[in-house]
């Protein structure tokens, strides 16, 4: 009887009862997110994995702003039927530089962690026009303005700045030559495509639309589109070493 | 306007309080800002929600100072005639702000739910398109119709509970105007592509920090309310609802900690990246439900159902162990949507168990509700608006045990992905959050407006019929799509080959699609006919609803 009468004393004190609620509440939030920024095994030891170039990182807002992330995943389980129709489960390693993540929740259509270099740019081109010309059965939206629109790279150097505060290791370098970088992976045989191989070993450069003179919203969404999981060489990755 | 209690004294000379008198400031400097910002934005579209900051700024100016004028010098007191000088201005204002964002949000759920059956319904239109509408209809649905639903019922009971007059004379406004705002920014930034990309979080930087202004402000009226009550004890209603209140103040702040690129533009980077990212977001949706939409929601039914039913809450000590364990355990349970995934093992297999455990309290709690009706089962055959109540109490038990049953690893290894998460959400949302927000506004409506019954108990018995039939197609529709997608997803041949490719798997869910639709369509039904019903309550005067009513006390049916 005496500790239910206890209890009074949070009824009476709002301040007491909110200090209470504050403890209560905090325990399962510091216990579960707290670990997993100084455990060294939370993020895997792995090579291959390199920030996004400027145009990636312009075709990734896109994929955000359109809202891509509420019908496709990007995280592939460790299960396997899933391994087997979309490849190696997904590392926490390859989504490092992510801000935010974009696993997503919900599949209306497939996953997408490992959709880089599995169809063509002009599969992409026409699938992004109009998804049913090229899946016949596909409930996708039509996206055809990205192909219209050009993509805004005006002040991409700046949206790579904060990024670097962040901590996604762009160098000084990187974010000087944000634009250039951008137009020199968009543009067949551009004369800065040696110099952005460098700052960005193994990017796809090349013109990724048809209209060779501009780069457009649906060229930086493809550049993104087509590195999604081809960073990490997995005949190389030892899973053992990485067991957590 | 208030009347003063103050006839026969000399009246006080008037002037601007300080409240009057620094919000009026912090307007103009707020306007002159935004104004700045709209001259520079990087993009059109940011440029539209800088315009409208700087107008709301000026509307306030606007507002305060017709306020102060039409007002008499002195304050509306604190009681009137020894009882206390209710202020229900604003509950008025966020109860009819709930119907309406209500039905947009359900219509606009209605319109997903075709465009995932007729793709050509998405228009070919950037802002009509499934992935900018969809955040749109979750955040109508929880955040605007819910929210509102929150502040008109939370600023109900803290008053008639504490047998006080709500705490501050503009702030109390200032909440429920400046929340709206908030709602109307969030969702023309949707449609116009202005997003985190994080769920239930979507609303950019400059949004979020205008949420934080207006929660704290929310925060500090309930609070301040609370602290000079008349009563000795704090009611069990206000305990959840304190706890909602801080719980997803902390939430918000710690999921959407991001870096604007510049002042002049709508993007910003969240500062979390990858898997710490993912968790602190699923920390945060989780508890977005389990906060938002359970501990203030069970809040309304504490307060709603012992009152609606003329009973006392079952269980005191129930209720205070509900109470913490609940609070206690949800906060854990975010990991359960990152099973399997990239999340360490551990961390998964402690959300699983405090996921199962959490059947436990929210057990109680529906217990706790239920039993409330001990003694007065039988009004549950006479009063449509006591049953929609206890319903929701039921289909919360329904959903609180199916969501322990999905957080089970083997289970949501079927599950995840799928459609019936997104039918386990709906009996939460339709049955429970739904109800349970019915049944409270049938009961505040009156109330607030001082009429002696609803305009029609039949047109509420039509309400709970129609959007029940709803939700069973809705819920049952789902239930079978997604675990056959489940199951096609992971079924092999004989020569063990994966048997379906994604695409048919999408084509399956057609006819459930339709079905779920259907569903939706008659809830959105009940909830028009439930906004005419509340219509005619608060135009009609009392005496003719009088006389409405009188006829019908005819032995029910």
């Amino acid at each position: 009887m005496s500790l239910w009468n206890k209890h009074a004393i949070f009824e009476k004190n709002p301040i007491l009862l909110l200090i209470g609620v504050l403890i209560v509440i905090s325990i399962g939030g510091l216990v579960e997110i707290a670990p997993l920024f100084y455990l060294k095994s939370t993020i895997e030891k792995v090579e291959g994995v390199r920030p996004y170039t400027p145009l990636e990182l312009a075709g990734r807002n896109i994929y955000v702003r359109e809202g891509c992330y509420n019908c496709h995943s990007q995280m592939i389980r460790a299960l396997r039927d899933e391994v087997e129709r979309y490849g190696h489960y997904s590392l926490a390693a390859e989504s490092m530089y992510d801000h935010p993540f974009q696993w997503g929740s919900k599949r209306n259509g497939p996953d997408l962690a490992r959709v880089g270099n599995k169809y063509s740019d002009d599969w992409h081109r026409r699938h992004l026009v109009n998804p049913r010309a090229v899946v016949a059965g596909s409930i996708m939206p039509a996206y055809s303005w990205l192909a219209k629109n050009d993509v805004d790279l005006a002040h991409i150097d700046q949206h790579m700045k904060v990024l670097a505060m962040e901590g996604v290791p762009y160098t000084p370098e990187m974010i000087e030559k944000a634009s250039a970088d951008a137009k020199a992976q968009g543009t067949d045989d551009d004369p800065g495509a040696a110099d952005f191989m460098k700052r960005y070993p193994k990017a796809q450069a090349r013109a990724y639309g048809e209209d060779k003179g501009r780069l457009t919203e649906a060229d930086a969404l493809i550049a993104y589109l087509q590195q999604l999981g081809t960073q990490v060489d997995f005949k190389l990755y030892d899973g053992k070493a990485n067991l957590r | 306007m208030a009347q003063t209690g103050s006839i026969g004294r000399l009246p006080a000379q008037k002037a601007m309080t300080f409240g009057e008198m620094g919000l009026s400031v912090a307007a103009v400097i707020s306007a002159v800002l935004w104004v700045y910002i709209t001259a520079n934005a990087w993009t059109p579209e940011y440029a539209f929600h800088a315009g409208l900051f700087a107008l709301a700024s000026v509307v306030t100016v606007f507002l305060i100072v017709n306020r102060y004028q039409a007002r008499p010098a002195e304050l509306p007191t604190q009681e009137i005639n020894g009882k206390p000088n209710y202020n229900f201005g604003p509950v008025k204002f966020s109860t009819i702000a709930a119907m309406f964002w209500g039905i947009a949000g359900f219509l606009v759920g209605l319109i997903i739910a075709l465009q995932l059956a007729y793709p050509e319904l998405n228009l070919g239109l950037p802002w009509t398109s499934f992935g900018r509408l969809r955040p749109l209809h979750t955040s109508a649905v929880v955040f605007a119709f819910g929210g509102n639903v929150l502040l008109a019922c939370s600023f109900y009971v803290v008053q008639r509970t504490c047998h006080a007059r709500l705490a501050g004379d503009l702030a109390p406004w200032f909440v429920v105007l400046g929340y709206n705002f908030f709602i109307v920014i969030a969702g023309t930034g949707y449609l116009l592509g202005i997003t985190q990309g994080k769920e239930y979080a979507e609303p950019e930087w400059y949004s979020d920090l205008w949420l934080t202004i207006v929660w704290v402000t929310y925060f500090i009226v309930f609070l301040a309310t609370i602290i000079k009550r008349k009563e000795p004890h704090i009611y069990v209603a206000n305990w959840f609802f304190l706890a909602f209140i801080l719980t997803i103040a902390v939430l918000h702040l710690g999921n959407n900690t991001t870096i604007p690129v510049s002042i002049f533009s709508s993007k910003s980077y969240i500062v979390w990246s990858g898997v710490q990212d993912a968790m602190i977001q699923w920390w945060y949706g989780h508890n977005a439900v389990g906060f938002f939409l359970t501990a203030g929601f069970l809040a309304i039914m504490y307060y709603f159902i012992p009152k609606r039913a003329e009973r006392p809450v079952y269980s005191y000590r129930l209720s205070i162990i509900h109470f913490w364990a609940l609070i206690f355990m949800y906060i854990w349970a975010g990991p359960h949507h990152l099973h399997y995934t990239a999340l360490p093992d551990w961390a998964q297999t402690l959300g699983m168990t405090f996921s199962i455990m959490l059947w436990m309290p929210s057990w109680g709690g529906m217990i706790n509700g239920l039993m409330t009706l001990s003694g007065a089962w039988d009004k549950l055959r006479t009063d449509p608006v006591l049953r929609m109540l206890v319903v929701s109490v039921a289909f919360y038990g329904m959903s609180t045990f199916e969501g322990p049953l999905m957080s089970v690893k083997a289970v949501n290894s079927l599950s995840h992905y799928t459609d019936w998460t997104v039918g386990h959400v709906h009996s939460g949302a339709l049955g429970w959050v739904g109800y349970v927000s019915f049944g409270a506004i049938y009961c505040l409506v009156p109330w607030l407006w001082n009429k002696p019954k609803l305009y029609s108990l039949k047109l509420v018995n039509w309400h709970f019929w129609i959007s029940t039939l709803g939700i069973v197609c809705y819920i049952s529709a789902m239930w079978v799509a997604g675990i056959m997608q489940g199951l096609m997803w992971r079924a092999y041949t004989a020569l063990g080959f994966l048997e379906y490719s994604f695409l048919e798997t999408v084509e399956a869910m057609h006819p459930f699609y339709i079905i779920r639709a259907f569903g939706g369509g008659l809830f959105l039904a009940g909830a028009l006919i439930m906004v005419w019903n509340l219509y005619k309550t608060i135009v009609m005067p009392a005496e003719e609803i009088e006389a409405r009513i009188t006829p019908s006390l005819v032995p029910a049916e």
